[in-house]
């Protein structure tokens, strides 16, 4: 725990002195006034939390405020903190019943679906889990081979089909290799698409049904893929990609850039989907369990 | 959260039923919404603050002219102010001696590597020798996309995983000057611009080909980050303009604001699907009532316009004023819908509450609807077209035959038509005014 943490922290120190140097004096030993509430509005404004969700917390700490009767600004501090947490859930323990069990991952272009999967694959592995990858984005250029070069890398098979072959058929085969191979987990890697595209959603529907076809009762787990930069966008993703395949958890990626991924905290409100990981750095290793204390204080460290 | 800011700046001005100046409360008011929809659009926090001094100082004072509602008048100064500083979409600068040298630069996930394969296809296009360079040699198969990609639209790739891309990009260069090329366009690898070590290969990268171009690749679907990242790469090598990607999705794409008010660079391209040519130029115009939240009604009047035979809405305008709308207009009606694209990218056009529910409709139906309609009106005679009202119970049995529908297909047919009849009539008598509050 203690060694995740420190991960956390580096990957999100790169940047505390980055963007904002005020708050600390902002909830210094002062008086709460109208100034206070308008940095702190800013604060999480800018960690892209979305103004409805930025309200709503500035009214619950408003509240907060008055029935407390605090009066001095370093208070807040405390109460801003646990707010943030109290939003957040710890992300649920991952247990697989099935062997094998069938992850699909999917997401917008360029989120990070492929890296993720890589990286997740290690980590599975590094758990004594047998995992195989299904490289069914068969649509963007060289999506296969930067599956297979991490395939070859982790020593994990890889099943791929031909390019602009049919996606619903290379994660069927890659299901049916994962049950005949005897592997625990089977990742299946999908092409990106916005989630306004009617008939790439309709194909991902598709690729979902024919997981199931493959094998009873998966995919298993539906995971979104979301790059920690995203701003408001990221809610119709979740939202849509909820819909269209029902996703149980999110994956923020890039969070180790300046981004703070606040859209996090209404898309666990508004869809109760929970972030399951977070990836913090390029290396395999840097994908680390959510930490929600320590995305609170990736926040307010911007401070 | 999806109302248009029309909407809600109509609300704000609801009692406000007098003409007249804007006083300071009545722009303080508007303000506070069109604050609202900025940080929706993913405007930075820091951007909205000094747009709206901006908007406010000149809104207070101004004359609401007579055409316009206070709400309306709001929203001109707020698009013009947008449309100002979202500036005029610059060509490449393809100036100087050849090999003219164009460096991609973004975060990862951005579209650097497709927007380089699109970029040179529509060189190649204009008759440029273009030379691409595969300057990612960290992700894996970076290099292998690019290359296929270059292969796609027969451009030659230069790569070698066994040089640093400044020297990579030094060797194409010298090749390309030799071979006669025209452009050198350089990929390089995505980077956080915190990563100080990849931040000094973008300026290694700089000093041994110096670029005419440098662009920074921007996801429109960006939150607040946008600034620091526009921020960071201005600091480190000088932007010269913005492809900002993935414009084909429903974000608002604020961010264009925001690095448009750090950089002060044009905005050059922006990219719009998945394919190789989907890379346009940008209207401010259109752009700036997207950031709005205002759909893309612009694009869609476009569209409309181009796929508009105007002689043959004329006649059909005319023989509809005087009540003489058939279902040949209405079959023509829908011939002329349907050459405006693919129902699917309409929609995505549509604005706010509109475009949700629009969302939710199968576009392949309706097209399957269109097919239908169009077969059974062809299975009808010049004379049932003209007349339905002699469409007897035998004439419908033999068109539902004709058009392998059923009667039933033809009676709803039939009844649709009435509707839309009546609604010409009613259009007739109001003299069209009431059309313009269709898209309120």
């Amino acid at each position: 725990m203690a060694e995740m943490f420190a991960k956390w922290r580096s990957g999100l120190a790169k940047t505390s002195k980055a963007t904002f140097g005020r708050l600390k004096s902002i909830l210094g030993a002062t008086e709460i006034t109208q100034e206070t509430w308008d940095d702190l509005e800013a604060l999480l404004v800018q960690a892209d939390l979305g103004i409805e969700t930025t309200t709503e917390i500035l009214d619950a700490l408003r509240r907060f405020v008055r029935t407390e009767g605090l009066t001095r600004s370093e208070e807040l501090w405390e109460a801003l903190r646990a707010e943030l947490r109290s939003r957040l859930l710890p992300p649920p323990a991952l247990t697989w019943t099935n062997k094998p069990s069938v992850i699909m991952m999917v997401g917008v272009n360029g989120s990070g679906k492929t890296t993720t999967i890589a990286k997740l694959g290690q980590r599975f592995q590094a758990q004594g889990q047998r995992v195989l990858f299904g490289a069914a984005d068969t649509f963007r250029a060289a999506a296969v081979d930067q599956l297979q070069v991490w395939g070859d890398r982790l020593g994990v098979d890889v099943i791929a089909g031909a390019p602009e072959s049919d996606p619903g058929a290379v994660a069927f085969n890659a299901v049916q290799a994962g049950v005949a191979r005897g592997v625990d987990l089977i990742l299946i890697d999908t092409a990106g698409r916005l989630q306004t595209k009617f008939n790439l959603m309709e194909e991902l529907k598709k690729v979902h049904r024919v997981i199931g076809k493959a094998l009873p009762g998966a995919p298993h787990a539906v995971w979104l893929v979301l790059d920690a930069t995203t701003g408001q966008n990221a809610m119709a993703q979740a939202k849509a990609f909820k819909e269209a395949v029902g996703v149980g958890g999110v994956i923020l990626s890039k969070l180790d850039s300046s981004a703070r991924g606040g859209m996090a905290f209404a898309i666990q409100r508004e869809l109760g989907l929970p972030i399951l990981f977070a990836g913090l750095g390029e290396k395999p290793e840097d994908l680390t369990p959510f930490d929600p204390d320590a995305f609170v204080q990736g926040i307010l460290n911007q401070a | 959260m999806f109302e248009t800011l029309t909407n809600r700046l109509n609300q704000v001005f609801d009692q406000l039923r007098r003409r007249g100046k804007l006083t300071e409360a009545d722009v303080d008011a508007a303000m506070r919404e069109v604050r609202l929809a900025l940080l929706e659009a993913d405007v930075h926090f820091s951007v909205v603050k000094t747009f709206i001094a901006r908007v406010r100082e000149r809104a207070i004072g101004a004359e609401v002219s007579r055409a316009l509602a206070p709400g309306q008048q709001v929203i001109k100064i707020v698009h013009e102010e947008l449309v100002k500083t979202l500036g005029e979409p610059a060509p490449l600068n393809l100036t100087g001696p050849k090999p003219r040298v164009i460096l991609m630069v973004g975060l990862q996930g951005s579209g650097k590597t497709t927007g380089a394969g699109k970029l040179a296809r529509l060189l190649r296009s204009k008759g440029e020798r273009v030379m691409l360079v595969a300057g990612d040699p960290y992700r894996p198969a970076a290099v292998t996309q690019l290359q296929q990609l270059g292969e796609r639209i027969d451009v030659p790739v230069e790569a070698d995983l066994n040089l640093k891309p400044p020297e990579l990009a030094r060797r194409a260069f010298e090749k390309a000057e030799k071979g006669g090329y025209g452009v050198v366009i350089v990929d390089t690898a995505g980077r956080s611009q915190l990563d100080a070590q990849l931040m000094d290969e973008l300026k290694a990268i700089v000093a041994k080909v110096p670029p005419v171009e440098i662009l920074l690749v921007v996801d429109s679907m960006i939150g607040q980050e946008a600034l620091n990242i526009a921020q960071g790469f201005r600091d480190a090598v000088s932007i010269t303009g913005l492809m900002l990607t993935k414009m084909d999705g429903d974000s608002r794409g604020g961010a264009a604001i925001s690095i448009r008010s750090v950089t002060g660079v044009p905005i050059k391209f922006i990219g719009t699907g998945e394919k190789l040519d989907a890379l346009e130029t940008f209207d401010p115009a259109r752009l700036s009532s997207r950031i709005l939240g205002m759909g893309d009604m612009i694009g869609l009047i476009e569209k409309a316009e181009a796929a508009f035979d105007q002689a043959t809405a004329q006649k059909a305008a005319e023989r509809m004023m005087k009540g003489q709308f058939t279902l040949e207009d209405w079959l023509e009606q829908m011939r002329q819908m349907k050459k405006m694209g693919p129902l699917a990218q309409i929609m995505e056009m549509l604005p706010g509450q509109l475009g949700q529910a629009a969302r939710q409709i199968d576009p392949r139906d309706i097209e399957a609807n269109f097919k239908q309609t169009e077969a059974i009106i062809n299975s009808m005679t010049r004379q049932e077209r003209r007349n339905p009202d002699i469409l007897n119970a035998s004439r419908r049995r033999r068109i539902a035959a004709g058009s392998g529908m059923d009667v039933q297909d033809v009676n709803r047919l039939i009844k649709q038509f009435r509707e839309a009849q009546k609604m010409m009539k009613m259009l007739q008598k109001t003299g069209g005014k009431g059309l313009g509050r269709l898209f309120g």
